[in-house]
């Protein structure tokens, strides 16, 4: 006898066997009573199945799916030994595995996750040392570089960047300028604005917002170049051929890059020193005479060396954090784009860090 | 020889290799074909040291591969040429640059010599001429050929081959399959070429080699091979003639 989907309120039962021809018919009659029964339980019976094959095990697995889909809870009671067993065989499994993982979600996703960034960190200091290591070696012996590397990267760094560097710097001096000048004329100070600018500038905001323009420009031109190589499997070749990947690509760069920043950041500085000035004659009416003297004053060593030491520094990291994000890239082209967009972020972040941590060194 | 001994790989729980044996004598080209993301191209980055197998090992001329050791791999290395699916040329170099690089770096050859290899090896695949060409200006198969003379640069003892016929079309792949023939024949390189393409496999194969479901599943002549039994086999043969 064909199976009968009888269905009465909140449950249902089936009776006669229900095999694979019926599979069609049956699976409709399923969907309309899921349909109209969102957000609630369908109890089914099947104390009435008098023998079910694969195709009706599939079909009650199916209708469980399916029910998830409209957020209807199936549940199947009452079946007969000989019918349990062949469920048992025949089942996907689907509903059992879904659960499974949904169970073993947030502990184990947090493990994995921590196992991954822990094994990456390590890639990136095994990164850094590497690049460390053939810098100093590349200086010492020409063989395994790339003759012109050097100067073409350190032209698209350097000279490409200026412009936006020093108009942001000079905006940023400004702007300091402003916010401090109308406090300091109420105290009638207003000669110690060339103080603040010199110092902020020198210490802080020259190396730092250096850093952060190369980060998104010259960090994410690093990781979107070797992700790009890696993808093609140019990094590969590269290997196949007997030649370093860092000291071939990543070390050009690196030099490049740890002599523009330092650079850019002292022309940074002045122009952000500049900026102050023209806000201090226009606003505070100091001339620029006095205030140029009263900055070169106030200004040590000290501070000109810490700006130098800490852009060094970021140019460092900026260089490292890309390259370890490009040769991580996943997933082709699409890929290229996620790992420079993520060492972009991480780059700007380990900067921040990074000057927290040279401020704390240098100052307390 | 090239002995591939129970080679497992897995990324994450994605297990792609599980097992696999395969010897190739001195001199010949093993053909090893497979459906597309099987995991042929992982076994030839095992083989030449770019990926590090979970268990088994790979002997090259009796010797195993040092996966942990890196100077001894990179010394490995300079007896293989391979040829990569998209050739892989480095795009700010020249033609002439990308094959030359392997000699610039690793041996005390100088500009000249250099560059006579270099015209050389062009001619051995019907570029010559092209050595100042940049590779944004060439075809998808020049691109193959600049890719095989950066493989024979170096004089290799071994050559591995990923795909390649793979985005050709059909006369330009037939052109390939003949240039790598006619290679084998004259330098007798102890080769490795995967495919999923039957009809190059038939071609330049002295033996093939079915990867599937992680295992090799047949190995036999083109012969042997055309005339199996093995379900796998005949099911790979006629999904594609025709
Ligand atoms: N570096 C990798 N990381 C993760 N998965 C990989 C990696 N390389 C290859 N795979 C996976 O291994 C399988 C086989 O890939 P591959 O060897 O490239 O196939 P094909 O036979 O087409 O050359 C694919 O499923 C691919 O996703
Ligand atoms: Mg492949």
């Amino acid at each position: 006898m064909p199976a009968r989907l009888v269905i009465e309120g909140d449950s249902a039962h089936i009776e006669g066997s229900l095999t694979f021809p019926d599979v069609r018919r049956v699976l409709a009659e399923f969907e309309r009573a899921l349909a109209v029964r969102t957000g609630s339980t369908l109890e089914v019976d099947l104390s009435g199945l008098t023998r079910i094959d694969s195709g009706g095990a599939a079909l009650l697995d199916e209708v469980t799916e399916r029910g998830r889909g409209r957020n209807v809870r199936v549940a199947y009671t009452g079946a007969c030994d000989e019918v349990a067993e062949i469920r048992r065989i025949f089942s996907s499994g689907a509903g059992a595995r879904v659960a499974e993982r949904e169970r073993a979600g947030l502990l184990q996703r947090c493990g994995v996750w921590g196992y991954h960034t822990w094994a990456g960190f390590l890639e990136f200091l095994q990164l850094t040392a590497d690049t460390f290591y053939w810098s100093f070696a590349g200086l010492v012996s020409k063989r395994g570089g790339r003759k012109g590397a050097f100067v073409t990267q350190a032209l698209l760094i350097g000279v490409d960047a200026l412009p936006v560097v020093l108009t942001i710097s000079f905006l940023v001096g400004a702007i300091l300028a402003l916010q401090s000048a109308a406090q300091l004329r109420q105290f009638g100070a207003n000669i110690f604005v060339a103080d603040l600018i010199a110092v902020s500038m020198a210490r802080e905001m020259g190396p730092l917002m250096t850093a952060i323009i190369l980060a998104g420009r010259s960090g994410s031109a690093i990781a979107s170049e070797i992700a790009t190589m890696t993808v093609t499997e140019e990094i590969d070749a590269l290997k196949t051929m007997g030649i370093n990947p860092v000291r071939y690509i990543v070390v050009p760069k690196f030099y490049a890059i740890s002599l523009c920043m330092p650079l850019l950041s002292i022309l940074a500085t002045l122009v952000g020193i500049l900026g102050g000035l023209i806000v201090a004659f226009l606003y505070l009416d100091l001339t620029p005479a006095v205030y140029t003297r009263e900055a070169i004053e106030i200004l040590t060593a000290k501070d000109i060396v810490t700006g130098l030491v800490k852009s060094v520094a970021f140019a460092g990291l900026i260089c490292t954090i890309g390259a370890h994000y490009g040769f991580r890239v996943q997933g082709g082209a699409e890929g290229v784009g996620r790992t420079t967009t993520a060492s972009v972020v991480a780059a700007i972040f380990a900067v921040v860090v990074a000057d927290c941590f040279f401020s704390l060194i240098f100052y307390f | 020889m090239i002995e591939i001994k129970g080679i497992e790989k897995s990324f994450g729980d994605h297990q792609v290799l599980a097992g696999v044996d395969l010897t190739v004598g001195t001199g010949e080209t093993m053909v090893i074909l497979g459906r597309s993301g099987c995991g042929k191209s992982v076994l030839l980055k095992l083989v030449i040291g770019l990926l590090k197998p979970d268990s088994g090992q790979v002997l090259v001329g009796g010797e195993p591969v040092p996966y942990d050791r890196p100077g001894d791999l990179f010394r490995m290395r300079g007896k293989f040429g391979m040829l990569f699916q998209a050739a892989a040329l480095f795009d700010s170099l020249t033609v002439g640059e990308n094959v030359g690089l392997g000699l610039k770096e690793n041996t005390s050859l100088n500009a000249g010599e250099i560059s006579r290899r270099v015209k050389e090896k062009l001619l051995t695949v019907g570029l010559d001429g092209a050595e100042f060409l940049k590779p944004a200006e060439l075809s998808g198969g020049m691109k193959k050929r600049v890719g095989l003379a950066r493989a024979l640069a170096m004089d290799p003892e071994y050559i591995l081959y990923d795909e390649p016929t793979t985005g050709l079309d059909p006369v330009m792949g037939g052109v390939i399959n003949e240039l790598i023939r006619d290679l084998q024949h004259k330098f007798r390189a102890t080769s490795i070429a995967v495919t999923h393409d039957i009809h190059s496999a038939f071609r330049i194969g002295d033996r093939i080699a079915l990867l599937h479901e992680g295992r090799i599943v047949h190995v036999g002549t083109v012969a042997e091979t055309k005339a199996t039994r093995n379900p796998v086999v005949e099911e790979f043969i006629e999904g594609q003639s025709g």
